[in-house]
């Protein structure tokens, strides 16, 4: 039995309604543990007064830099003493999941376990940058807590200017549109930057996320520094018989309005069987015996819509791989920047095919750490110093598909335009 | 004498092989096609033939071991022992058995998990930390988003939306919640209010004089004291100062708002990922069930239902209609503050005679 709990008015109100309840998992834990009733004491103070209360420090585990969240309570009496003072120390282990975050019922006993004896009771599953949150630890317990978690075979996750922890969508393991293996990549990338996970020292936070196809449920090219989504090169594959039941299902209308009209990039058109154009990159897919789809795969840009709405009936092709995607970050400081395209195709199949990835993420961070200003991030940096001279600087070759259009002003110097114009030439004949 | 200090087993990310249900590990790299037989469910089928059906039920993130336990519990003896989480925090049991998924559905609702989130619903919203752990938290976040949830519960149970409906919360211009078709997010509206005793001492001021987009602050001497200042007209609240800066309080318990974003979009789906926009602002951070947010919400909800056709997004719907109508639909005012003046701002402005009437 732990002590009596603090008024919480405030808090009481979120025990209503029908969504689960937060405080009611608090309130639960303060049954039994001290911490937790100050916890709610401080919460409820926050609420009352509508600021936050914790400050950040210094608390880490032996050898490691980052990982370990802290929080000391900011609200002290007159004496400097901390009114909640159960709750003085309230630090975050952010520890990696397995890719997809998939458990087994054991697993999550252990962690429960673990966080009972030594830390709070309170795990986010997951935090935004995709760790397992373990919420709320004394500095006196972290090491033994991170040391119970590690002999499970778990390692703690990233913080601070570092390679962060990754997220990869489900994929491969459950989803039929995946077109590479996102658990595979994701693993592979970040277990080569380890050093960098742990202990910080770049110019600022670089991430890195993992998804399987253009739908980037990852929502990588927006978060990640480096995005890797999911893609294919050959024709869209097609099931007729699932398209003509997907049509007896939704008809004429649904197909015209939902599927035809939304392409992006007109790439579908309804034909008459006969009328099925044969060229190497047409497919298409039937709706009945007399009428099909028709695809023309080099007009499509792998947007997922209509894979999307006829799952079955059309799927990714088979030579598939990623685009990779560049720079994505949230506002602070210059404003939210999508990534760019910078490769926009990479075969990922063999083993050599996701070394030649984590080479690439290797050189980016390489780059990134010689360049970068402090607290800038990857997308600023590309910003300040050009595409160009970020291409040139990792050794990648320009495309046209890393842009919307071409330049819309004259301010450049192109001097040197029929020497480049022989090099990308004598670069392509070689090949 | 202490015991030897135990060293880190520098493992890494964990082979996802051993967490993953049987049927997954079979069948990885080899789907053919899903479909949802009701809100909550989806169904994979394999090439093998193998089937799996996945039960999505919705969970509130910052979980109790109570509450870990009893969805372990009901993996266990209703599932097949094996779940895994969505990027939104919702809880999936996946199971080989299509005659368990009934009795799973049951149980999970029983104990007050609801099921639903797939599809075209609306899933959980992604959220932060706010007062319960961060450092800088201008309002809370899972008592936001509970009160949000709440209000939307009908909406995640079901799939009666246009097309799937994505939310996120921040409680600071960080905007850790990310991109989504709707977002609440904390706009500050005074400068910062700045201890001069304490920034000399627990500042690095030329690494915070460089964090300002507008280059509002400069070195000062403060009461015989090194500090920073702040050029207050030119300061636009956003709070990048505050982080590196603590004595440089940047949240209000009443000038610290509420804005709200819509159009977000990271799927490359029918039109390229799209960055949100502003939609309102000034909404008061009332705790502990803000009201006003989930009204401006709601509202928003509630027309984009009404009107958006099948498989438009929030953003494919307002590309439709146009803003004057988005703004005439859910009933907010479209005012000066909304028209951008940041950098690259004349690329949003309209260079046409496309108006709708």
């Amino acid at each position: 039995m732990a002590k009596q709990l603090h008024p919480t008015p405030n808090l009481d109100e979120l025990e209503k309604g029908p969504w689960p309840s937060f405080v009611t998992g608090l309130k639960r834990l303060a049954k039994d543990k001290d911490y937790m009733v100050d916890v709610l004491g401080h919460l409820e103070h926050s609420y009352k007064t509508r600021k936050g209360y914790w400050k950040g420090g210094t608390v880490g585990v032996i050898g490691y830099g980052g990982g370990v969240i802290p929080r000391f309570t900011e609200i002290k009496n007159d004496k400097g003493e901390a009114v909640f003072k159960d709750a003085a120390e309230f630090h975050t282990l952010r520890i990696m999941p397995p890719p997809g975050m998939h458990y087994d019922t054991a697993t999550l006993r252990k962690f429960c376990d673990i966080w009972d004896k030594h830390g709070s009771g309170l795990i986010a599953l997951h935090g935004q940058s995709g760790d397992i949150m373990l919420q709320g630890c004394t500095t006196e317990n972290v090491q033994p807590a991170f040391d119970a978690i590690n002999e499970m075979g778990f390692d703690m996750g990233g913080a601070g200017p570092a390679v962060r922890t990754s997220m990869s969508c489900v994929g491969a393991a459950r989803c039929e549109q995946s077109c590479f293996d996102e658990a595979k990549a994701h693993k592979m990338v970040i277990n080569t930057f380890l050093d960098d996970i742990h202990r910080p020292a770049l110019p600022y936070k670089f991430k890195f996320k993992f998804s399987g196809c253009g739908n980037d449920c990852m929502n990588a090219i927006h978060r990640a520094d480096m995005a890797v989504i999911g893609t294919w090169r050959d024709n869209m594959r097609t099931d007729n018989e699932m398209g003509k039941k997907w049509f007896a299902k939704h008809g004429m209308n649904e197909l015209v309005n939902d599927v035809v009209s939304r392409c992006p990039t007109k790439a579908l058109q309804i034909k008459d069987v006969k009328d099925v154009r044969k060229d190497g990159h047409i497919s298409s897919v039937a709706l009945n015996d007399a009428q099909c789809l028709e695809i023309d795969n080099k007009d499509c840009v792998r947007c997922m819509h209509c894979v999307n709405v006829m799952t079955g009936a059309l799927a990714p092709g088979k030579d598939k791989g990623a685009s990779i995607l560049v720079g994505g970050k949230s506002h602070l400081k210059i404003g939210s920047l999508m990534g760019t395209m910078v490769v926009p195709f990479m075969k990922l199949d063999k083993d050599e095919d996701y070394e030649q990835l984590v080479e690439l993420a290797q050189t980016i961070i390489d780059f990134f750490a010689e360049n970068a200003l402090e607290h800038e991030r990857t997308g600023e940096m590309i910003e300040r110093i050009g595409l160009v001279n970020f291409l040139e600087g990792i050794g990648l070759d320009i495309d046209a598909n890393m842009v919307n259009s071409p330049r819309m002003n004259p301010y450049v110097n192109t001097g040197g335009w029929d020497e480049e114009v022989a090099k990308i030439k004598a670069k392509k004949a070689a090949a | 004498m202490a015991q030897a200090q135990r060293r880190a087993v520098e493992c890494g990310v964990p082979e996802a092989t051993p967490f993953m249900h049987p049927s997954l590990v079979k069948n990885k790299g080899n789907w053919k096609y899903h479909d949802r037989p009701r809100p909550g469910v989806l169904h994979h089928v394999a090439h093998s033939g193998d089937e799996v059906w996945s039960v999505r039920a919705g969970t509130q993130r910052q979980m109790d071991t109570y509450t870990i336990r009893t969805l372990c519990d009901i993996a266990d003896k209703f599932g097949e022992g094996f779940v895994r989480f969505t990027i939104r925090s919702n809880i999936e049991y996946i199971v080989a058995d299509q005659k368990k998924v009934d009795a799973l559905i049951a149980e999970l609702e029983k104990n007050g998990f609801p099921v639903g989130g797939t599809g075209n619903s609306m899933s959980m919203v992604a959220h932060t930390q706010g007062w319960l752990h961060c450092d800088i938290p201008g309002t809370d976040a899972s008592g936001v988003v509970k009160s949000m949830m709440d209000e939307l519960y009908h909406e995640f149970k079901n799939e009666e939306m246009p097309n799937r409906l994505h939310l996120s919360t921040s409680c600071c211009e960080i905007n850790c919640g990310g991109q989504a078709d709707i977002a609440v997010i904390i706009q500050h509206t005074k400068p910062p209010k700045i201890n001069h005793d304490l920034v000399a001492n627990v500042c690095e001021r030329p690494a915070v004089v460089a964090r300002c987009p507008v280059a509002a602050i400069r070195p000062a001497l403060v009461n015989g004291k090194p500090s920073l200042e702040v050029d207050e007209k030119k300061c636009i609240c956003c709070g990048a100062c505050y982080p590196p800066c603590p004595p440089m309080q940047i949240n209000d318990p009443e000038h610290s708002k509420l804005a709200i974003w819509v159009g977000g979009k990271n799927a490359n789906a029918r039109g390229k990922p799209q960055i949100m926009k502003m939609v309102a602002s000034g909404l008061p951070n009332n705790a502990p069930r803000w009201p006003e947010v989930n009204k401006v919400v709601g509202d928003i909800i509630k027309a984009y239902k009404a009107d958006a056709r099948p498989w438009e997004r929030l953003s494919d719907w307002i590309d439709r209609i146009g803003w004057p109508r988005f703004f005439e639909k859910t009933g907010l005012t479209f005012t000066k503050y909304l028209i951008d003046d940041w950098r690259g701002s004349r690329a949003n402005l309209n260079a046409s005679s496309h108006v709708r009437f």
